[in-house]
């Protein structure tokens, strides 16, 4: 799928899907599409989250797109990808009129995993919950280099 | 050092700015000329808040930033510069007196009354006018999103087809 064609799957009119879904996840390409996908791969519930993509749209038309698709779903919860990015920066705007919504930014797979897999109707609850899986998830592992000398020094 | 971009871009500061270019050149400050955010407490908080914590935000009107502009080419750290619209660079240009050499159409969206130039650009026709007229008066004009696509020349952006 080509950016432009995830643009007009993840934006399009969509008016039959909004029951269960309980939140937004907006960022940049095909990233909300990509990490529903496997949220739908891993448990089954991809449905519960809507995507929506930048790509193409000044900050007018991202804020304009994010508050329609809040509107037709009734969620409150938004995941984005990047804190400086333009979605973040459009949620952070509408926060100003829309008190009750919730933003989550640098959001990744265990996170959304781990909300998912919350119990509806606590999902801010369930957030705050999932926040520490989602930090928690990120780690480095390093191959530790054999000795070539055989222990001896 | 001078400032390394000066940058026309409707989504102001977002990703490929702090990121796309900011990490490959090593940008420590960015010079935001916008009068709506320049009146606005609360807008420069929001800007300021979406950038890491080595790099400052200055902002400025946009009749303001021309007399700016000597001491942020004077700081030894690079920086950007950005503003929204083709009108606000053509007002800069105009008032900066030959200092700013070459601009960077980064991002001009979708909006009524624009052509679609590339992906990320869309033009009215005023705004194809009003940027020959900057590139006439001396200024090299190209349109490139990111570091690594190819800067393409406002003559190839204009020409027919273009899209």
């Amino acid at each position: 799928m080509t950016t432009e064609q995830a643009s007009d799957f993840q934006n399009s009119d969509r008016s039959d899907d909004a029951v269960g879904v309980r939140a937004i996840v907006a960022g940049h390409g095909t990233f909300a599409v990509g990490v529903i996908s496997a949220v739908q791969q891993i448990t089954g519930r991809g449905n519960i989250f809507v995507p929506v993509t930048n790509s193409g749209l000044c900050l007018t038309d991202i804020e304009n797109c994010i508050g329609a698709e809040l509107d037709r779903t009734g969620a409150r919860v938004l995941f984005t990808d990047l804190p400086a990015g333009s979605c973040t920066m459009a949620v952070r705007r509408m926060l100003r009129t829309r008190g009750d919504v919730v933003l989550v930014t640098g959001a990744n797979l265990p996170l959304l995993l781990d909300f998912a897999m919350q119990d509806e109707g606590h999902d801010i609850d369930a957030l705050r919950a999932s926040l520490e899986r989602g930090r928690a998830s990120i780690m480095m592992h390093e191959q530790v280099a054999p000795n070539v000398n055989g222990g001896k020094s | 050092m001078p400032i390394e971009l000066y940058r026309i871009d409707d989504r102001l500061i977002h990703g490929q700015v702090v990121v796309g270019w900011g990490q490959p050149l090593s940008l420590r400050f960015i010079v935001l000329v916008d009068d709506e955010v320049a009146s606005s407490d609360w807008e420069q908080e929001l800007y300021r808040m979406g950038v890491p914590p080595e790099m400052n935000v200055f902002f400025h009107s946009v009749d303001d930033a021309a007399s700016a502009l000597a001491g942020y080419n004077d700081d030894s750290r690079a920086g950007v510069l950005l503003v929204g619209d083709v009108d606000s660079m053509a007002r800069l240009v105009e008032a900066s007196n030959g200092n700013i050499r070459r601009i960077n159409i980064g991002g001009i969206h979708h909006a009524p009354g624009r052509t679609p130039r590339l992906r990320y650009v869309f033009l009215s026709p005023s705004e194809e006018k009003t940027l020959r007229d900057i590139e006439r008066s001396g200024v090299e004009v190209t349109a490139r999103d990111v570091p690594g696509a190819e800067a393409v020349p406002l003559e190839d952006l204009l020409s027919p087809g273009s899209a």
